[in-house]
This record gives structure tokens, sequence and C-alpha cells, in this order.
């Protein structure tokens, strides 16, 4: 393969999307390897012994991991084309810091959103909306949080999208009625291909949380 | 033009000490402001909406927050000494090896020593795999920068000098030379390195906050 890449992803997980947009972005080709997390490969457990989880990113048999980490190594390598950081160091700075709130923040509060019930699930939708408000505040009037052009923080967010309808029908509740700014900009960047591509029907994603809810409530 | 380096960071913090020492390695003067923790200044939070921490750097008025933020910012900015790799992907490692520092090792050293009986063995046990881990990534290496100290070092410093301090004052042996022998001598190299041992917090001073903190929790 031209760029030697390989992916190591599962198709429901938004960290693997975040490096499938990226790689998009970039117009580089790869192989996609689909893991099951129940019986890890013998690959996946080489590439990331550490955390043993996806994404992994393998560059001429060299891995990277940590779905941020990738996206930034895919910036600096192939900087030429569709650059997802700003060459400014503050403007890079602050990319970096909503990057880093989304990755602290969307991913344990949603899943309690579509995943709990009762007060947790209700303090969780309490707090994704705040979360999302600031995130609408950073946003502002622009068309992409990296400005006119899509960024890293995009990026990082974007996968979360897939989550929306399973969270609004688990949790009862509008996101869009809450945070129609938000909404717009998910709009906006699922117009781009490299998104369009990289994220699962939310309708297909929500059987597949279903199904996960249910499994972690068996136990 | 005049440049204004400022930061806003407390005494005792390691997430405020790894800024320190990033700006000395680099030789940036800078304007040092303590934060009382408990009574934020009108500034800090001003500069730090979100989430309201040090340490925050203030460069010719814009502020950047959250440390690694911080310190890859330093890197990008003043290019003497560099502490990143300058290759991508082994900059990819080393951005790594933080992240896991922070999100893992870090806390769970720190829970280790502050846990409740029924709770020690097994956060103790949860700390000594991440240790297990950082002793297996540092293996001959002097630094885990190489001969150099690098910014998992500068980012990992909290084992060699903070957990060493509180180990002692809570009574817990996580970090030992005859457990983690690469990772014991890491510390004492780490700690003992001119400009980083003249930018770590006054050891009697550390151990006075712990001291007290153990006192109030029983």
């Amino acid at each position: 393969m031209a760029d030697d890449l390989i992916l190591l992803n599962l198709w429901s997980s938004p960290f693997g999307m975040r490096v499938r947009i990226a790689l998009a972005e970039k117009g580089l080709d790869y192989e996609l390897i689909e893991e099951d997390l129940s019986n890890k490969s013998p690959l996946l457990l080489k590439m990331n012994p550490v955390r043993k989880q996806i994404a992994v990113l393998i560059n001429k048999g060299r891995p990277i991991c940590e779905s941020l980490i990738i996206v930034q190594y895919i910036d600096e390598v192939w900087r030429h084309k569709s650059p997802l950081l700003p060459s400014d160091p503050c403007a890079r700075a602050k990319a970096r810091f909503w990057a880093d709130y989304v990755d602290k923040n969307i991913y344990a509060i949603g899943k309690l959103v579509w995943g709990a019930t009762g007060e947790i699930q209700e303090a969780a939708k309490k707090e994704l909306i705040e979360c999302f408000k600031v995130l609408e505040g950073e946003l502002g009037d622009k068309p992409y949080f990296g400005g006119d052009s899509f960024g890293i923080v995009d990026v990082a967010l974007i996968p979360f999208y897939s989550w929306f309808y399973a969270m609004e029908t688990c949790g009862n509740f509008s996101i869009v009625a809450e945070c129609p700014k938000l909404v717009s900009w998910a709009k906006r960047c699922m117009e781009r291909e490299s998104v369009s591509k990289s994220l699962p029907d939310q309708y297909k994603m929500y059987c597949f949380l279903l199904e996960l809810k249910t499994k972690f409530q068996a136990q | 033009m005049a440049e204004e380096v400022k930061l806003f960071g407390m005494w005792g913090s390691p997430f405020s000490r790894r800024i320190e020492i990033a700006l000395k390695l680099k030789g940036v003067s800078y304007e040092y402001i303590e934060e009382d923790l408990q009574n934020k200044s009108p500034l800090l939070l001003k500069y730090n909406p979100v989430h309201k921490k040090v340490p925050v750097l203030l460069h010719n008025g814009k502020p950047i927050a959250e440390s690694i933020v911080i310190l890859e910012y330093i890197e990008e900015t003043w290019k003497t000494n560099p502490i990143w790799p300058a290759d991508p992907y082994e900059r990819a490692i080393a951005r790594f090896w933080a992240k896991f520092f922070d999100d893992k090792c870090g806390l769970a050293a720190w829970n280790a020593c502050w846990a409740e009986e029924k709770e020690k063995e097994k956060a103790m046990e949860e700390a000594s795999e991440c240790l297990k881990t950082l002793e297996g990534e540092l293996k001959d290496k002097k630094f885990f920068g190489g001969d150099k100290v690098g910014m998992v070092d500068i980012v990992a410093i909290f084992i060699a000098f903070w957990l060493r301090v509180l180990q002692e004052v809570v009574g817990a042996d996580l970090l030992t030379p005859e457990k983690f022998p690469a990772l014991f001598k890491w510390s004492e190299e780490l700690v003992g390195c001119p400009i980083i041992k003249e930018n770590l917090p006054p050891r009697d001073r550390l151990i006075i906050l712990f001291r007290a903190r153990l006192e109030s929790s029983k």
C-alpha cells in the first residue's frame, strides 16, 4: 500500500472514527482491520501492549496509539494537505486545549446519557448539555472550531454526533432544542465526505448501544 | 518587542512545577504568581474560566491552560534546548507516555497512598502495575528522553519526587529500589539534575502539607 498504513479499528468507536476522518481529510490510503474487542487480535496486543485498545495506526510497521495523538501524527507527517492544526503556536495551543476538553468530557458523560438510568442519567444529561453549551460558546459564529477550516477539535468532537439519536432516545430529550448551534455545526461537518463516510448511521449506532446497555445491565 | 511571560502556579503542584522546569530548562524569564487554590484570584478565573486551575501560562497577554498543552506551546515558541523529540514518530511516542502517565499512573499512585484500608490492596496493585509499565518503558535508559531529560521525564516527575515524599509520610512502599530498580535510579538521577532540583518544592514544606492532610483524614 502506497502510504503503508494500517488502522486497527472498531466501527462503533468514536476514537476510530476520529482517525478515519483525519486519514480521509489527508486523502491517505490505508488497510482497515476491524477488531473484536471480546477477542483481541495478537496484532492489537502486540501494537498496543500498554492499553490494549483501538484505535491503533500502524505506519511502516510502527504503531501509534491514542486517537488524538494519531491525528496529530498524521497532521505532522502529511502536513501539506488539509492541515488540521493551525501554524501559529497560540492558535495550536487553543486547539489542543479544546480537543483535550472534548476528550475529558464527552465520552464519559455521553456514555451515561445512553447507558445509565434514573438519577445518574439525569445528572449526565445536565452535564452533557452544559459541556455542549461551553463548546457552542467556543464555536461562536465560526463555521468550524478550526475557524474557516475543519480542524482537530472538529475531528475530536464530530464522532459523538453518531451517538445523538441514542442519547436523545435513551435520555428522552432533544439536543437540538438545547444546543441548536452545535447541531448546525454537526450537520455542516456531515457534509464533508471524510465525516459522512466515517460515521455510522445513527440508528445502527442506537441499536448497537442498546444491546451494549442491556448486556451491562444483565451483568 | 519586550516579551511578557507570566505563570500562575501553586508551589506544591507537580503540574505547576512541570511548567517552571520547562521554562527554566529553556532559559525563559518569567514572572511567577502564586495562587491560593482555596481563594482563586480573579485573574486566574479570567484566564482559565473553563477549568479554573493552575498552571496557566500568560504569554504577551494570551493565556494557555492545561499543563501538557502549555508544554507543547513552550516547545514551539522557545526553540533552545528542545525537550520534545524532533521526529514525528518519536514525538507521538512521547505524547503517548505523557498521556498514559496523566490518565493512569499519577492518579493511581496518589490514590494508592491515600486509599482507606479496605481499598488499599487493590489501589496499591493498580499503582504497582503502572510503575511496572513505566519500568518496562525506561529499561536501561538514563531518562525517558534518552540521555537527556525530556518531556516525559518532566511529566512523570511526580513519581520521582512527590511520590517518594508522600509514601514516606503515609507509610506506603510503592516505589522502592527492590521493586523498581530502573525507575528508582531514574528518580534519583532526575531530582539530582541541576536545574530540576532547584525547581522542586521544599521537601519539608511538602511533608507538612501531606502530614496535615493525613491528620485531617483520620
